[in-house]
């Protein structure tokens, strides 16, 4: 029931602030930030009882289900659902957004109510898109969060909104529907193989499909999830997504919206379509490695704070990808802690450009420098952040990459190599960005203040989030392990024995001992 | 002066008719002249369907010309009524003065 | 004693955070007291700690404390384990004494700062990662603390920020390391799939067994860690980092760029010897690199006219001599050189700052000159360290560690007359451009006047690290002096003996040959820089010589290299596509979009006899097509 009130609470926090929005203009806010909160505390506490159970160390996945009929004529049903994976998703989707509501506090100003119920339908929809375990209401989420989000950037956005907006509507709209076509293929094979039309995504594992119709398909989903992630070569509309964004929209993209896509290629391209996702694991680990080199040169050369800041999340989520398609262990959970550290490094960034734009109105890298002497704070936040995002040991990101970096070295030992000189071009371009900002002589003639109280609230969450992961990551690797041990599973039975898995539950049910290739056998690279 | 007109004769005359009328929408400038060559037009169609009408022994060509003629005292009305509109607001039945889309 | 290893790392971590977080707030005594003391409480630490280690060698030759398991995925699960045995010892000790030493000094010469706080906040961090780096038993904890000083490195060489030379000073560090790094992290995933685990000791003990000697997985794990430790230790070809390090305030140079930091790469190579071991080949790689960087560095320190640079690329030199006795296989006389070139570098790094600062900035050596009275302490604590650093014989604490590298050079299984010329010949350069420093620095005709004088707080220091330089040789005597090896003693619990060629002796007459090689140096630099100036005036009129003395002077011309060949091409790809190429892609969808629109609105003119031609020709058209069929 949990997952209904954690939807229900959003949707209707957000109606509210609508309606109430209309007679007072700071009303919103509060309710906003009074729904977040208990939302998140909800989840917490339900984390927190989850980990003292023993269930979460065996491989009883499911922490909790929620099933109703919808429309039962074509097998559709109101299924949520929450594993290891959702749970960690959903708990950073409403941490980032209590951040989203608070760095939002004083910046807008119009249309109060609008902007705070667009605010809290993104988050459902993110929500919804993390528990949905059918796959009509998935993409019913899937679209209901790419709308109030059009609206977001292009209400409140910055000079170039419209353009922006619609970019990003016309990028996961056109990719959206051809995931679309996709999901109906699927539900159509099974109809017609088994006489039960369905979309439930339990149900649907198990179809079996012929490797060409497969492909196609895997690749219809494909496409939805890594333009929304964004993969190399689908990644352009995401600078202007986010540099056009307000604050708590570019936090949301980043943080949140970018994650959907990795969802979506672990929940469903991975399982629905095991070899299919096998068979192009090389190209798509290759753009991969791409994307972390190419998004890090563009980086670089960038004077628009925001935008340096949108390509690096295109040089991270190419981890992401690499990660995704080593299929082991150890690279799966690097990707989870990328998925989850990259939210908050990359997410805190954000904040902080929104905050100096808030001071200087300006996002050119060019106007700002020698920041530290006035605001010595924010240059250490971003010192830490820049680090962060540089892959510094100690902090989240480094556990994220080196997981990502040693488990798709497994795989594949050559493309591994490139993807570790990513690292050297993340240090040239946070450098970079610290030097242009907060280094070098003062630019800014006028004085400007340093974190005030809200900020340093924000920023201290943020910064203590990264440190705990850096040092001490295993609860989040702990709650992810059920379902990556499930996913891997898939995959080493597919190396080892060959053969189809029918149902990814029998893989759970049957301890198949020997098939399991632990890791403690050491693999000998020559 | 019983002698029986053929149909192929009358189907001429329609087509020649229509033709007429289709001419005189491409030609004429004024949009009342443009109007008059539709109402040709469609009487050029309803005279086809009265001979097919005969021709077949069929009443349902008296009935479609029948239709096609409350159909046109519809259309004349409102189109004269849309025509006086245009010359009160432009001044001018000039087709090619009163057009406003650039293209 | 295990149980009270955390707290060696742990006070300059505190130090670090309340530094970090409440800096502002203090008063500079207080910044003071906790930046220094929280160091010098792990030096305190470290001595009882060392003292229990040294009198009652613990069961298997170290202690180890696990705090709590890192992270544990799968079979990789490492732990927050601290390790001290012999070698760590030795690193720890040099870094919180000399650390601890050069705080003291800083809370004088930093003193007039304005950002007093964050210079100790960061020291205090450097040394917390520099003892992780030394007291981890993983490679991963290593990792942390290698990139951990990278990051110190960076923050305070660009310590006075408003400059933005030094900023790109801090950032060609950080990147140039960098490059290293990236390699070390892939020699951790070999060396984690070839061995299952990167706890060091359980890989140093599963090495031999997985790998023959000569594997060539062995090569290349060896080839990759190497360059981690090249990265760090700026050794050639990633050497060019470290001269423009000296922008940051001197103490950092003397801490971070002189002692402990720089040396980590000789760490890493002596802490994993025995894959380096294992090929021959890297080893020899190891000693080449090293002889050729001795040279390479110290004929560029020759020419420098800014006395830090002077000591940087002497620094440069002298790593590579520690290079050098590792590929050799002279492992305990690498740390031995390590150890005492800590103190004497330190010393000399804190003597020049304190020059500097008593000059008003002043870094010309040429624009100095006649202290010799003036700033006595400083003098004759320079003049110690300089001592050591030429490897005055006897008397100083550097003979004793550079001879037994000479002499493994000629001696060892690995040596080979080249190597050993190659150190000669820098010996002879060491002794000349030390000399030539002391002289211009020291002797002739004061040029500029002396500002204010350096206090008790600096010159303590000083004179502590002087008394070291001087005396610390006497625990490790050359053999033909008597068995007296206390050091290598200690460390021969970890490291192997050195493998000497069958029936090879007179080490006097080396002994006596390098004796001879210093004074020599010493003299040419005495005629050429004191006695007679007048013969550089006549060496400067020929062309060819300038020519050499310019290409010495930029270091033999690696930037200008990197610059082209590197730098250059990056920042011209970065630049001509700040508008991502693949954006184009979509907007070419978006015009051809656009201009299809454009064709088609071309029929829709508004002219009503038009679009009934095109209805009529339609229907002809289609009339005809249907009569045809």
């Amino acid at each position: 029931m949990i997952l209904t009130y954690l939807i229900g609470i959003l949707m209707g926090g957000g109606l509210l602030a609508l309606l109430l929005g209309q007679w007072n203009k700071s009303l919103p806010k509060w309710i906003a930030l009074g729904t977040v909160s208990i939302g998140f505390m909800l989840l917490v506490s339900f984390w927190i009882d989850q980990s003292h159970g023993v269930n979460i160390f065996l491989s009883e996945t499911w922490m909790a289900e929620y099933r109703h009929d919808w429309i039962p004529a074509f097998g559709i049903s109101f299924h949520l659902a929450l594993d290891g994976l959702s749970l960690l998703l959903l708990v950073l989707t409403f941490f980032l957004g209590i951040l989203a509501v608070l760095c939002s506090w004083n910046e807008v100003k119009e249309r109060v109510g609008f902007y705070h119920f667009n605010l809290l339908w993104i988050l459902a929809g993110i929500s919804g898109v993390f528990i949905a375990m059918d796959l009509f209401l998935f993409y019913f989420f899937w679209e209901v969060m790419l709308i109030p989000m059009y609206f977001l950037i292009g209400i409140w956005g910055s000079e170039k909104r419209e353009y922006a907006a619609y970019k990003f509507f016309i990028f996961t709209q056109a990719s959206g529907l051809l995931m679309l076509l996709a999901i109906l293929g699927i539900y159509f094979i099974h109809g017609s193989n088994t006489g039960n039309y369905t979309f439930n995504y339990f149900e649907l594992l198990g179809t079996t499909i012929s490797p060409d119709t497969a492909f196609w398909l895997m690749l219809g989903f494909m496409i939805a999830f890594v333009v929304k992630l964004p993969l190399v070569p689908f990644h352009s509309w995401l600078p202007d997504a986010h540099s056009e964004a307000p604050t708590a929209g570019s936090l949301i993209l980043a943080g949140l919206l970018l994650k959907t896509g990795a969802y979506g290629i672990l929940r469903f391209v991975l399982p629905l379509f095991p070899e299919a996702a096998q068979s192009v694991a090389s190209w798509a680990m290759l753009l991969g490695v791409i994307g972390i080199i190419y998004g890090a040169i563009l980086a670089y050369s960038q004077t628009d704070l925001k935008r340096l800041i949108a390509y690096t999340s295109v040089s991270h989520m190419g981890f992401v990808i690499l990660g995704i398609f080593a299929f082991n262990e150890l690279a799966l959970q690097g990707v989870i802690m990328q998925l989850v550290t990259h939210a908050i490094s990359t997410g805190a960034l954000f904040i902080m450009a929104g905050m100096l734009k808030e001071r200087l109105h300006t996002r050119d890298v060019r106007l700002m420098g020698g920041l530290w002497t006035q605001m010595p704070q924010m240059g250490g936040t971003a010192m830490l952040l820049a680090m962060a995002s540089l892959g510094l040991p100690g902090l989240g990101n480094f556990i994220a990459e080196f997981l990502i970096l040693l488990g798709a070295f497994k795989a594949n030992v050559w493309l591994t190599v490139l993807a570790t000189c990513g690292l050297i071009f993340s240090a040239i371009y946070s450098l970079w960005l610290i030097q242009q900002v907060f280094l070098g002589p003062k630019k800014t003639p006028d004085s400007v203040q340093d974190f005030s109280w809200r900020e340093i609230i924000l920023m201290a969450s943020l910064i203590l989030s990264i440190i705990w992961l850096g040092l001490y990551p295993q609860p989040v690797i702990n709650t992810a392990r059920p379902m990556i041990n499930k996913l891997e599973k898939l995959f080493v039975n597919q190396s080892t024995n060959n053969k189809h898995v029918n149902n990814l539950h029998s893989t759970i049910c049957i301890e198949h001992a020997s098939s399991t290739a632990s890791f403690s056998n050491t693999i000998k690279l020559v | 002066m019983n002698a029986p007109i053929s149909i192929e004769m009358v189907m001429l005359l329609a087509g020649i008719l229509f033709i007429l009328g289709i001419a005189g929408v491409i030609i004429r400038k004024n949009i009342i002249f443009m109007l008059l060559s539709v109402e040709i037009m469609l009487n050029a169609a309803g005279l086809a369907f009265v001979a097919a009408g005969s021709r077949w022994a069929q009443p349902d060509g008296q009935v479609m010309f029948i239709f096609i003629l409350t159909m046109a005292a519809a259309e004349v009305s409102v189109g004269l009524a849309l025509i006086l509109r245009i010359y009160h607001q432009h001044k001018s039945l000039d087709i090619d003065k009163l057009k406003e889309m650039k293209g | 004693m295990d149980y009270l290893l955390w707290l060696i790392p742990a006070f300059p971590l505190v130090g670090f955070i309340v530094l970090a977080l409440l800096g502002k707030h203090l008063s500079r005594f207080w910044i003071a007291i906790i930046g220094a003391g929280s160091v010098s409480l792990s030096a305190i630490l470290t001595f009882v700690i060392g003292f229990s280690f040294l009198s009652s060698t613990p069961t298997g030759g170290h202690y180890s404390q696990t705090l709590w398991t890192w992270l544990e995925v799968a079979a990789f699960n490492p732990k927050i384990t601290l390790y001290l045995d012999a070698l760590s010892l030795v690193f720890v000790f040099v870094i919180t004494f000399i650390g601890a030493l050069i705080h003291i000094y800083s809370v004088a010469f930093m003193a007039a700062d304005k950002d007093y706080a964050r210079f100790f906040a960061c020291m205090n961090l450097f040394v917390f990662s520099m003892l992780l780096l030394v007291l981890a038993d993983n490679l991963l904890l290593l990792y942390l603390g290698w990139e951990g000083v990278g990051l110190c490195s960076y923050l305070l060489i660009g310590f006075w920020y408003e400059n933005p030379t030094n900023g790109y000073a801090a950032r060609k560090a950080f990147i140039i390391t960098r490059l290293g790094d990236t390699a070390m992290a892939i020699g951790l995933f070999v060396i984690f799939y070839q061995f299952g685990t990167l706890v060091i000791p359980d890989i140093l003990a599963l090495a031999p067994s997985t790998w023959h000697e000569g594997a060539t997985i062995a090569t290349v794990a060896a080839l990759l860690l190497l360059a981690g430790g090249i990265g760090k230790s700026a050794q050639l070809p990633l050497q060019t980092w470290l001269p423009d390090a000296m922008a940051g305030p001197s103490p950092v140079s003397a801490l971070i760029h002189a002692a402990t930091m720089v040396t980590a790469g000789v760490y890493l190579i002596a802490r994993m010897h025995v894959i380096f071991q294992l090929s021959p080949i890297v080893q020899m790689i190891v000693a080449g690199i090293g002889a050729a960087t001795l040279l390479i560095a110290g004929f560029s320190a020759l020419t420098q006219y800014d006395i830090k640079r002077v000591l940087a690329y002497s620094t440069i030199s002298q790593i590579g001599y520690m290079f050098l006795a590792l590929g050799l296989g002279a492992w305990t006389a690498a740390i031995f050189h390590f150890m005492i070139h800590a103190f004497f570098k330190a010393l000399l790094f804190l003597a020049a700052g304190a020059v500097i600062e008593a000059l008003n900035h002043e870094h010309n050596m040429f624009k100095m000159g006649g202290l010799k009275n003036k700033l006595p302490v400083i003098f004759w604590t320079f003049l110690i360290g300089s001592a050591s650093l030429a490897a005055l014989p006897i008397i100083s604490a550097g003979f004793y560690s550079k001879d037994q590298i000479l002499w493994y050079a000629w001696a060892s299984e690995h040596g080979s007359p080249i190597l050993w010329l190659i150190a000669l010949l820098g010996a002879f350069i060491t002794a000349a451009y030390t000399t030539r420093m002391m002289v211009l620095t020291f002797w002739g005709d004061a040029k500029t006047s002396v500002g204010h004088y350096p206090g008790k707080l600096m010159t303590i220091p000083l004179i502590v690290l002087a008394f070291f330089s001087l005396f610390a040789g006497f625990i490790e005597l050359p053999h033909n002096f008597g068995q007296f090896t206390l050091f290598s003693n200690l460390l021969h619990q970890v490291l192997p003996e050195t493998v000497l060629k069958a029936g090879i002796h007179g080490e006097l007459l080396f002994q006596l040959l390098a004796l001879l090689v210093t004074f020599g140096g010493i003299y040419l630099a005495y005629i050429f820089w004191y006695k007679q100036p007048q013969r550089i005036e006549k060496l400067k009129r020929s062309a060819p010589l300038m020519s050499l003395y310019r290409f010495w002077f930029s270091g033999w011309g690696f930037d200008q290299v990197y610059q082209v060949l590197f730098v250059k091409p990056i920042v011209f790809i970065a630049n001509i596509n700040k508008n991502d190429v693949v954006d184009k892609l979509y907007q070419g969808i978006t015009t051809a979009t656009v201009h299809l629109y454009r064709l088609l609105s071309f029929t829709q003119s508004g002219s009503l006899r038009w679009y009934i031609i095109g209805l009529v020709i339609g229907a002809i058209l289609i009339l005809s097509i249907q009569l045809m069929l």
